[in-house]
């Protein structure tokens, strides 16, 4: 058993070394990358030049601000209808399980090829302003969430026995409006919160929609970045992964306690 | 009903057994905000995509598009896509299995595990821009491991390996591919009972024939099923192949090529290209699906 034991200890290592080696690599090229000959010694300057760029600021808060429009168009669309289906229309269930799924079979290089395609000319010409664009942006990313929210929002929804809080906060003389905000949205926080910070981690990140629509995302400013400069983007790689880090923490966090739920969310 | 620890709807599963005979009611309204929405920004486009790619650029009805796509390029396209993603999911499926197994039932310290899903969490989302950019800081040609091997007197510029390659694709891959086997067949491997383990050892069975006769069969729906969606994962991987390597030919780069307007100068081609994709998607889904189902019956 000694030798199992020593095997399943070097699969392990294996594994630890490819999550590692290229973090401590890309923070390496960060300093400077003082390993390479001739180079001068470590330095923090490329965080420096980053930090004081109004470029990096700009392309952060504008992903930023598109992840927070994002989750709550989402959720605003997803939680109501996914509610009124378990309420309702439970036989319209399997058409909006099949919708939210598609994003799967359609990848987001093809969505927005067909986006660009529908919306460069006819009756709603978005691609010709700034708005519209960013309209397309925003609509994109909340069609990328379907598949994790809806599921999150459904499974949410099936833990809590919505029918009788729903009658009786009728009974009571809630009106629709106030039965989702105030009743059904409050026993949905684990859910809502989870697929928000997941959303905000693919928005913040994402590349594909955000460079044909000629937005000045995150993704679009650090693939440019990456061209353009040495040891910054390396910085800027950085910080991305512990943004990612943080959304990470942040949904087990709020998650704890319950079941860890894997998200599959597409590719990248 | 049992719950997938996987957020993909499985669809139908829980659907009520249908009335025959009622009139579609006023209910249906509540749903249409979605489906509107839906219609608009998901199903419109791809059916534009759809259409185009029965149309000439006069706009004649044809096939041609679609008998366009054995073209060499296009071919090869697929053709190297499909491999990289068989190669990644296949790889980073196995691997990832034993590296949950290792922490799970290899008697390695209980905070390994929790660790490992932390990281396995973090580096399935770690994908796209930074990630390729990681790689060429690992991997190119003043990268941390290609200086390292030059100090010790192996010179991987002078060799036949570069990480803009398919092969540097396929290393750069399988960063997010195997942690997100892991995180999926964790709970499965949890889910072996150490009773049924117990069992066959009492009547004898030998480690192998646990394995072969019990562990595998139960295991092997969510086996293949999360190696289906790591094949379709890398499959539709645009922005990681974009930054690593604007030169190989893979599908989701041609796609992007056409876009922009570079090759193949025949947009009703480029929907037809777009509709290989979305067809070899569909059937991944449509596999994984099916073998959820039967996953389910061992995860309650």
């Amino acid at each position: 058993m000694k030798g199992t034991k020593l095997a399943w200890w070097i699969v392990f290592l294996i594994g630890a070394l490819y999550f590692f080696v290229p973090l401590i690599a890309t923070f390496i090229y960060s300093l400077g990358n003082p390993i390479a000959p001739g180079a001068p010694p470590p330095t923090f300057q490329a965080y420096g030049e980053i930090l004081n760029s109004s470029d990096f600021w700009g392309a952060l808060g504008y992903s930023f601000i598109i992840g927070i429009i994002t989750i709550i168009v989402s959720i605003g669309l997803l939680m109501p209808t996914a509610y009124w289906v378990r309420l309702r229309v439970p036989r319209a269930r399997p058409l909006v399980e099949f919708i939210t799924l598609l994003p799967f079979v359609i990848p987001p290089i093809i969505l927005v090829f067909g986006l660009i395609q529908t919306f460069s000319t006819g009756p709603l010409p978005l691609t010709n302003t700034d708005m519209g664009l960013n309209v397309l942006l925003v609509a994109g990313y909340t069609v990328l969430s379907f598949p994790y929210m809806y599921r999150a929002v459904d499974t949410g929804l099936q833990a809590t026995d919505i029918r009788s809080l729903t009658e009786a906060a009728q009974s009571l003389g809630a009106g629709w409006t106030r039965i989702i905000l105030r009743v059904i949205l409050p026993n949905l926080r684990v859910a809502l919160l989870s697929g928000a910070f997941l959303t905000l981690a693919i928005v913040i990140g994402e590349f594909t929609i955000a460079s044909f629509l000629a937005r000045p995302a995150f993704g679009p400013y650090l693939q440019l970045l990456g061209t353009n400069a040495a040891y910054e983007p390396a910085a800027v790689t950085i910080i991305s992964f512990g943004l990612t880090w943080l959304a990470m923490i942040m949904i087990a966090f709020i998650g704890r306690g319950g079941r860890t739920r894997v998200a599959v969310t597409g590719a990248r | 009903m049992s719950e997938s620890d996987v957020a993909l709807p499985a669809i139908g599963l829980d659907e009520p057994p249908a009335r025959p005979g009622r009139r579609v009611s006023w209910a249906w309204l509540g749903i249409v905000p979605f489906l509107a929405f839906a219609a608009a920004f998901l199903i419109i486009p791809t059916f534009y995509l759809v259409n185009g790619s029965f149309h000439t650029e006069s706009g004649e009805v044809t096939l041609q598009n679609y008998i366009d796509l054995g073209q060499p390029t296009v071919v090869e396209a697929f053709r190297a896509s499909i491999e990289i993603s068989l190669v990644t999911a296949v790889i980073g499926g196995l691997f990832g299995f034993l590296l949950a197994y290792a922490v799970i039932r290899g008697g390695l310290p209980g905070i390994l595990g929790a660790a490992l899903m932390t990281f396995s969490g973090v580096a399935s989302n770690f994908a796209g821009v930074p990630l390729a950019l990681a790689f060429t800081f690992t991997l190119g040609a003043t990268g941390l491991i290609t200086v390292l091997l030059k100090q010790v007197g192996i010179d991987i510029t002078q060799s036949d390996f570069t990480i803009f390659s398919k092969l540097g694709l396929e290393i750069a891959y399988l960063y997010f591919q195997f942690p997100l086997m892991v995180l999926i067949i964790a709970p499965a491997i949890a889910g072996l009972k150490t009773e049924w383990r117990e069992a066959s050892e009492n009547m004898g069975a030998s480690s192998y024939q646990y394995w072969r006769h019990i562990a595998l069969p139960i295991l092997t729906p969510t086996l293949l099923g999360t190696m289906i969606l790591l094949f379709g994962n890398s499959f539709g991987a645009q922005a990681t192949a974009y930054t690593l390597t604007g030169e190989i030919n893979i599908v989701t780069l041609l796609v992007t090529r056409q876009i922009n307007g570079d090759v193949l100068n025949n947009i009703n081609l480029g929907y037809a290209v777009a509709m290989g994709m979305v067809g070899v998607m569909g059937v991944t889904i449509l596999a994984y699906l099916w073998l959820q189902r039967r996953a389910a019956r061992w995860q309650r």
